[in-house]
């Protein structure tokens, strides 16, 4: 491991573990407002200062890192399973499935994934609580973020299921669902591996660019996203520094993700 | 002793000084190119179709008026009309019009244009939203030349407070080939790049003069540059690129004035007005015991009571708003009902309203007399700042007593689905942006029976009896000649909205804006457009621009 990965690496289980511990760190919690003190610079009882209606922006941006950092990896998960399941057999049946596969992959790449969001999380109901919103939220990213990686995952299946140990596999008689489990899912775990790896910082960004246009995790829940929305409006970095704070958390932990997989390997 | 070609040396000296400063003068008093943002692309330049911000904004600079309402004193001054009269049944108005008046292009005014006009206004196949405040009943407008210079129009019905809504009338030329390109406001359209600016130049016919008998206007030129982002357009006002901007935010507003004190102008509270309101449509996909809190004046009138206006003004924009009344901010100085206040923040007077209609609590969590717990979501738009903020506030406030409140913001389609076709909402907060004084232009929200009556709307009769004393109310007011019996019957109406609580209003925003020092001339008030009123008057200071 290169000292670059093993510095991403640290950053990012660092990030991780002072958000786990925001608890502790931030006492007053990320949504209680000090309506006396809106927009205030940092201080001993505010680290980062408040945001607009006075809630605590240090207590904000651990709770809002734990949320995005944390289920970007569910949504991710949940998105590589269904890229599996279609990429994955459709690779490994071949033939028509896999012309369907590829060309029902290609039509969803083809819509405007934004909007397509906007519109099922228009259709969600109403009265469901922050943390549901949540939930729901990162599982319509995972749910409709499967199409890339099931794309490359047809194509891997596709070049083992014409390989030479898949071939002799056949000959000594084993086929069907047996065969794909014994021999070609484990030779797929790498890919699978990459690509729930890859998925991550796109989730996290897509669930910040929701949050930028005010459709991300309900009120009061932060996020990155919802976090970054504090930035409009600001014309000088100069004037508050310390609300790039969020910014600078989101380019370092994205850094530190694409330092990780950049390399030769990814942490399979 | 100075020599005789020393002194006419300094004569000269002097006379030339003279001719620079006069010229400075000039300069400075006339001519120069306004520069300001439109936040959209104009929809349109015909003065009769405006119903877009960028589009009103060049009506307003181009366009002739027969009347128009000072900004600044709310009082109807003449305009191409010396003097008006409206009969006293308020279906005929004759006005006197200025003679020696042409249009941009050289063609005359005369009464033949403005009776084009209104026949034009009034033709249904327009679908002019400018013509529908004048539409009072069935039957055609008709109007008829007196003399040269006179001519009346005649309605088939009464219109309370005709006069006012000439304010939004451009006269237009009868008989000019160049149609709306005719114009005669202080500017006209010279230049128009789609996606890019509009440029206006001077009319040199426009008819009005100072009281030194120049000219109007002074400037040479307005460019108004399309730019709908916001941080972009405030950049380039600090750069000194832009001269005004006529709306800013409180944010915005607070950041300026902090790094440039005496360019942010406050002109207090404007027309405009927050609230929020209750789904109360009857057959709305909501619980029905969710709609019997929601149809429940004593509900309502504990949610107004629970959230804390003041703090709504002093944080969500910085105290540049004030807690609203009503229907009519104090900054309507005829039309307020100054006998109401805006409801105080009182918790404990809230909770004794709901137990009185039955609620409880229990563990913290309140719960009404059939035992389901209060929990309802409010929607509002995505993307307003300042409506999401008031929404996590009014969250707060509400769970002091124990409601559990969801804030979901929609982008602005599903918004407007959801609260005015299929009903599938609890609670909203959105705002109203009011330009006009008149309550007439709150018919369409008033009445049981119209499109915007937000919490149940198109009613086919009234579904309560102070709904039926409103609709009573503001029909009487609209068909009354009397301007002391219409106010008499709108300050009832307000009454009624204090007592009902149908709208739960929040704040009115303050009239902020920036103008730059090197305009001169310049009024910032609370009326639109906020900044160049009077733009016909403003000039440009060359030696501020250019040390800016």
């Amino acid at each position: 491991m290169t000292f670059a990965r093993k510095l991403a690496c640290i950053i990012v289980l660092a990030v991780c573990a002072t958000s786990l511990a925001a608890n502790w760190l931030a006492p007053a919690g990320y949504a209680k407002q000090f309506r006396e003190a809106p927009s205030a610079p940092p201080s001993r009882q505010h680290l980062l200062g408040t945001d607009e209606i006075g809630r605590d922006r240090f207590a904000r941006v651990l709770y809002g890192t734990r949320i995005s950092l944390l289920l970007a990896p569910a949504a991710a998960l949940v998105s590589t399973a269904l890229a599996a399941v279609v990429g994955g057999l459709a690779g490994y049946l071949g033939g028509i499935w896999l012309r369907m596969a590829r060309g029902f992959t290609d039509l969803f790449l083809s819509l405007p994934w934004l909007f397509l969001l906007i519109t099922v999380r228009a259709l969600m109901p109403l009265n469901v609580a922050p943390v549901v919103s949540v939930l729901i939220t990162f599982f319509i990213l995972g749910l409709l973020g499967w199409a890339a990686s099931a794309r490359v995952l047809s194509t891997s299946a596709d070049a083992l299921r014409n390989s030479d140990f898949v071939l002799q596999a056949r000959a000594s008689g084993l086929h069907g669902a047996r065969l794909f489990v014994v021999h070609v899912l484990p030779n797929l775990k790498p890919v699978l591996y990459a690509q729930f790896w890859i998925s991550i910082p796109v989730f996290i960004l897509s669930e910040a660019n929701l949050g930028i246009l005010g459709l991300g995790v309900a009120e009061p829940l932060p996020s990155w996203g919802s976090l970054l929305r504090e930035l409009e409006g600001l014309i000088s970095f100069r004037e508050e520094p310390w609300r790039l704070a969020p910014l600078v958390l989101l380019i370092v932990v994205m850094t530190s993700f694409q330092m990780l997989l950049s390399n030769e390997e990814v942490p399979a | 002793m100075i020599g005789r070609r020393s002194f006419l040396l300094l004569l000269r000296c002097f006379t030339l000084l003279c001719v620079a400063l006069t010229a400075l003068a000039a300069l400075a008093q006339n001519g120069g190119e306004l520069r300001f943002c439109l936040r959209s692309e104009p929809k349109t330049f015909d003065p009769l179709l405006v119903d877009d911000d960028s589009s009103l904004s060049i009506r307003y600079l181009t366009g002739g008026v027969l009347v128009r309402v000072n900004r600044h004193t709310q009082e109807l001054e003449p305009g191409l009309a010396e003097s008006w009269k409206v009969s006293n049944d308020g279906t005929v108005i004759t006005f006197k019009l200025r003679r020696g008046i042409s249009f941009s292009d050289g063609s005359p005014f005369s009464p033949e244009d403005v009776a084009f006009t209104m026949h034009r206004l009034m033709d249904p196949a327009l679908h002019s939203s400018t013509g529908d405040a004048f539409r009072s009943g069935s039957g055609a407008l008709t109007t008829k030349i007196t003399a040269p210079d006179q001519i009346s129009i005649i309605f088939p019905a009464p219109i309370a407070g005709m006069e006012r809504l000439f304010d939004q009338v451009a006269i237009m030329s009868a008989h000019s080939p160049k149609k709306e390109a005719a114009v005669l406001g202080p500017f006209m359209v010279a230049e128009y790049k789609a996606g890019s600016s509009v440029l206006l130049r001077r009319n040199p016919n426009y008819w009005k003069k100072d009281s030194q008998g120049r000219r109007l206007p002074y400037l040479d030129s307005i460019r108004l540059d399309i730019q709908s982002n916001r941080d972009v357009e405030m950049l380039r006002f600090k750069r000194g690129e832009l001269d005004l901007i006529n709306v800013i935010d409180s944010d915005y507003f607070d950041r300026l004035a902090a790094g440039s004190p005496g360019l942010a102008h406050d002109a207090g509270p404007s027309l405009d007005s927050d609230f929020m309101w209750f789904n109360e449509v009857t057959n709305a996909p909501i619980p029905e015991y969710k709609r019997a809190w929601f149809r429940s004046t004593n509900f309502r009138r504990a949610i107004s009571q629970a959230i804390n206006r003041d703090d709504l003004s002093r944080v969500v924009f910085g105290g540049h708003a004030q807690p609203a009344v009503g229907p009519v901010s104090a900054a309507n100085k005829f039309w307020f009902n100054s006998q109401l206040k805006a409801e105080p923040y009182r918790p404990d007077a809230a909770m004794q309203r709901l137990k009185a209609d039955g609620f409880h609590l229990q563990s913290g969590a309140l719960f009404d007399k059939g035992g389901n717990p209060v929990e309802f979501s409010i929607v509002t738009n995505a993307g307003s700042k300042p409506r999401e903020r008031m929404a996590v506030m009014i969250q707060e406030d509400l769970g002091k007593l124990g409601i559990k409140v969801n804030v979901v913001t929609l982008d602005f389609p599903s918004l407007i689905e959801r609260i005015s076709q299929n009903f599938n909402y609890e609670a909203a907060v959105l705002g109203f942006r009011n330009d006009d004084l008149d309550p007439n232009g709150q018919m369409n929200i008033w009445l049981s029976s119209a499109e915007n009556h937000a919490w149940n709307p198109l009613q086919k009769s009234p579904e309560t009896a102070w709904e039926a004393e409103i609709d009573r109310l503001m029909r009487m007011q609209a068909s009354a000649a009397d301007l002391k019996k219409r106010k008499e019957s709108f300050d009832r109406v307000q009454e009624i909205v204090a007592e009902q609580a149908p709208f739960i209003y929040l704040v009115n925003p303050n009239a902020l804006s920036a103008v730059s020092k090197s305009v001169e001339g310049a009024d910032p008030g609370i009326l639109s457009p906020q900044t160049f009123w009077n733009a016909e008057r403003l000039t440009l200071n060359p030696t501020t621009r250019a040390s800016r």
